[in-house]
């Protein structure tokens, strides 16, 4: 058990030089979702297979981390020296070459692929080599084992916590969030230390401190990867929220669909408790707090905070008008606080050190730094932590490397299905809050989906209406009925039966489902349309006009024809789903037009690049 | 017929004395109600309907709210699924990458007529799911609990045939 501050400190101390003298060589395994989906645990048995047969048990060590955020490369391996610092990160890692990785210590080793680090981190070092990349929260993804709780107070775990209960008042922590400026990372940005000071406000013995992990957003994976790498800074959070509003429970509110990332908060709760750092008495300093998991059931709506604490009392989880805020009439009717994982991430690195040091990275409206889930036509799709005020230059062309396969970059879709998209020549706009929300887009959760020429805008509008149409709660008639309209000019538009009046009328039912939906959700559901509509202007009228889809993603808008090429092997013909194409055995073949579904089935097939699309 | 009908009863109680437990597990709470409909479904694999009357008898909550409850979240399933359960990822990194290929193909060959999911012979189910969250792997498909990354329609299909010859044997 943990008693008080100093115990904790002795007790980091401890683990430290015990560290110290346990191995040199570390080598840290990726063992997120993804990695583990793409092949880890092969090579972690290589590893270890590896290090018996070399007979280097006590000087290298394994370490099962959270996701590096490297997607592109996974599986990746971190090998790093103790001693000197030094270290190596490997991508595409296979079993063959864990001999080589394990003998060469923090050298890069033969037959490797080795990678470049690109970021830094703020709280342990400076931006010696001009990184991209600065990680406060996931500080720890990576580094550390998520499921020990001695590797998290090596990185000064639960520092925060006993600086916040032992030295502040509650009234000081509060100020503290207020003043660094912290804002919500879930989409909306409403100031973190405001919505504390609400609740702190209220008079009531029971309050609650909730965490939205019910991360929806299709394309946003950073929670996952933060409570997978790094549960126990959430929990650590929590508490101090707990402390700042005069809450004793917590619940966390997670997506059944992450079940690593429930199997690693049980694991980091069940640590808390017992060395009591969750629980009665918290560092002496009379101060309870515990949590509990609560399980989603998968209902994007959930992430309206509402929604959610509906959802937590076991009914639909429909969003219910404000005010009252959460933080007046919450769970139960008592004052509640809801923030996403990645604001909690956020907490810990302030109280340690402090709001000013928080202020220096980040832009003046929109301190810290933000997550992106980078992911579509990228070369390097992956986790990216960077400075709020980053261009989205340096994120799709620095971090990410450009697009795919040499295209043309076309758009990037931020904000999920309440965002927009943003084209070429607003690439060099700094990022925050205000920017985005001036291009018609938002910051959402953090999604970044780049888009290159081959995907077509109107489809990718009505693909973000399906989705919020299945996701539509159904309570307020203008998200219920309203998008469903919406919905269907869109595929009339992508189908070719589009008209001028259709689009002067999308865009009038897309500003009145902004202006009465009831809660986020439907607000920010026809965004997806305004900003393509706004910025992709001549790709709805070419739907219209021409009948045409550039890209030759809409099905019905395209033509399939036999060119010369074709060398009459039949094969065309034999897959065609509704013989629509007819010819002579080495003969030149020919689409039936009346017939063709236009499934593309003969396209894909032909092995003589004899078929046009256009 | 006297004895059919005892039969009957005895069946329906014994499938009751399933979800008593779950139920005592979560004390009979209302609020639990959703984390009672999951594990439910974790046992029978779908919300069979004389069950959810049941249980909303049991927890003093009219049937139609618990009806409310499970048409509601997406997790919950009204009938019963295929034996091996694809879900294919339509989020929208997965999407611009290809998802509606691979939700085409498997269709086509598991003969899924317009709003079927589950197979005619109860072998396979296709779902699609809005993001599992390893957009880094799109498209992503899923097979009970295998998360295959970088899915084509073709290695789709393999999967399928992989998963018959298996069930052959």
């Amino acid at each position: 058990m943990i008693e008080n501050a100093k115990q904790l400190a002795e007790k980091a101390d401890g683990i430290r030089k015990e560290h110290a003298g346990r191995s040199k060589i570390g080598i840290l395994v990726s063992m997120g979702t993804c990695g583990i989906a793409a092949g880890t645990t092969p090579i972690l048995n290589a590893i270890r297979d590896e290090i018996k047969k070399q007979g280097r048990d006590g000087e290298v060590e394994v370490i099962e981390t959270g996701c590096m955020g490297l997607c592109h490369s996974e599986p990746t391996v971190e090998v790093f020296d103790r001693e000197s610092g030094a270290s190596v990160i490997y991508g595409q890692v296979t079993e063959q070459q864990a001999a080589a990785i394990v003998e060469s210590g923090s050298k890069p080793a033969a037959g490797a692929t080795a990678l470049s680090r690109g970021w830094y981190y703020p709280e342990d070092e400076e931006n010696k080599d001009n990184a991209l990349q600065a990680r406060i929260v996931l500080r720890n993804t990576g580094r550390i084992n998520p499921q020990s709780l001695e590797e998290y107070l090596v990185q000064d775990g639960y520092a925060a916590l006993a600086k916040a209960v032992t030295t502040m008042k509650p009234q000081d922590v509060i100020d503290t969030i207020i003043a660094s400026g912290l804002r919500g990372r879930g989409g909306g940005g409403f100031p973190t230390g405001k919505k504390w000071a609400f609740a702190a406000a209220q008079k009531n013995d029971t309050k609650y401190v909730i965490c939205n992990a019910d991360e929806g957003d299709p394309g946003a994976f950073m929670d996952r990867a933060v409570l997978e790498g790094d549960p126990h800074a959430v929990l650590e959070a929590m508490a101090i929220a707990g402390y700042a509003i005069g809450a004793t429970k917590g619940i966390i509110y997670i997506r059944a669909e992450y079940p690593l990332a429930i199997e690693r908060l049980n694991i980091a709760i069940d640590q808390a408790r017992k060395e009591g750092l969750l629980g009665k008495n918290i560092f002496g300093a009379g101060f309870d707090f515990d949590l509990e998991l609560k399980y989603g059931a998968g209902a994007f709506v959930c992430g309206e905070e509402t929604a959610l604490i509906h959802s937590i009392e076991g009914m639909r989880g429909e969003p219910t008008f404000k005010p009252p805020f959460p933080a007046i009439s919450g769970l139960w009717k008592k004052p509640t606080i809801v923030n996403n994982v990645e604001t909690y991430a956020n907490v810990c690195a302030i109280i340690r050190k402090g709001a000013d040091w928080f202020k220096k990275i980040g832009t003046a409206g929109s301190p810290g730094t933000k997550v992106f889930a980078l992911a579509g036509k990228v070369n390097k799709v992956g986790l990216v932590e960077v400075p709020m005020g980053t261009t989205l230059r340096d994120i799709i062309f620095g971090v990410g490397e450009g697009i795919k396969d040499g295209r043309a970059f076309k758009a990037v879709q931020t904000g999920g299905p309440s965002g927009g998209c943003l084209k070429a020549t607003e690439l060099d706009t700094a990022i925050d809050y205000e920017s985005l929300k001036a291009l018609g887009s938002m910051m959402g959760s953090g999604g970044m989906i780049v888009m290159d020429e081959d995907d077509c805008m109107v489809n990718i509008a009505r693909f973000f209406l399906e989705f919020t149409l299945d996701e539509s709660c159904g309570k307020c008639t203008p998200c219920r009925i309203g998008n469903k309209r919406l919905y269907e000019m869109l595929q009339d538009i992508c189908e070719g039966r589009g008209t001028m009046e259709t689009l002067e009328k999308l865009d009038t039912l897309s500003r009145t489902i902004k202006d009465t939906a009831l809660c986020g959700l439907g607000q920010t559901s026809p965004n997806p349309v305004l900003s393509t509509m706004a910025q992709f202007k001549d790709e709805y009228l070419q739907h219209i006009q021409e009948k045409k889809c550039a890209a030759g993603v809409c099905h019905k808008l395209i033509t399939y024809t036999i060119n010369e090429s074709c060398v009459g092997c039949t094969l065309c013909a034999r897959n065609c789903p509704v013989d629509a194409i007819s010819g002579e055995r080495k003969g030149r073949h020919v689409i039936d037009q009346d017939k063709c579904i236009k499934c593309g089935v003969c396209f894909e097939a032909c092995k003589f690049h004899a078929i046009d699309k256009s | 017929m006297v004895q059919a009908a005892m039969e009957k009863t005895k069946n329906m109680l014994e499938r009751f004395a399933e979800v008593d437990k779950i139920l005592e597990r979560n004390g009979k709470n209302k609020a639990k109600l959703i984390r009672i409909l999951q594990e439910v479904q974790e046992e029978y694999k779908y919300l069979p309907e004389d069950i959810m009357a049941y249980v909303a008898n049991s927890l003093g909550l009219a049937p139609a709210k618990v009806f409310g409850v499970a048409t509601f979240y997406a997790h919950f399933a009204l009938s019963p699924k295929g034996k091996h359960v694809f879900r294919v990822c339509d989020g929208t990194a997965c999407h611009v990458k290809g998802s509606q290929k691979i939700i085409d193909a498997l269709r086509s060959e598991l003969k899924l007529e317009d709003g079927q999911t589950t197979s005619d012979d109860m072998v396979f189910t296709v779902e699609t799911v809005s993001c599992l969250g390893a957009c880094g792997l799109a498209p992503v498909l899923v097979i009970d609990e295998d998360v295959h990354g970088q899915v084509t329609a073709d290695k789709a299909m393999e999967l399928v045939r992989a998963l018959r010859e298996q069930e052959k044997a």
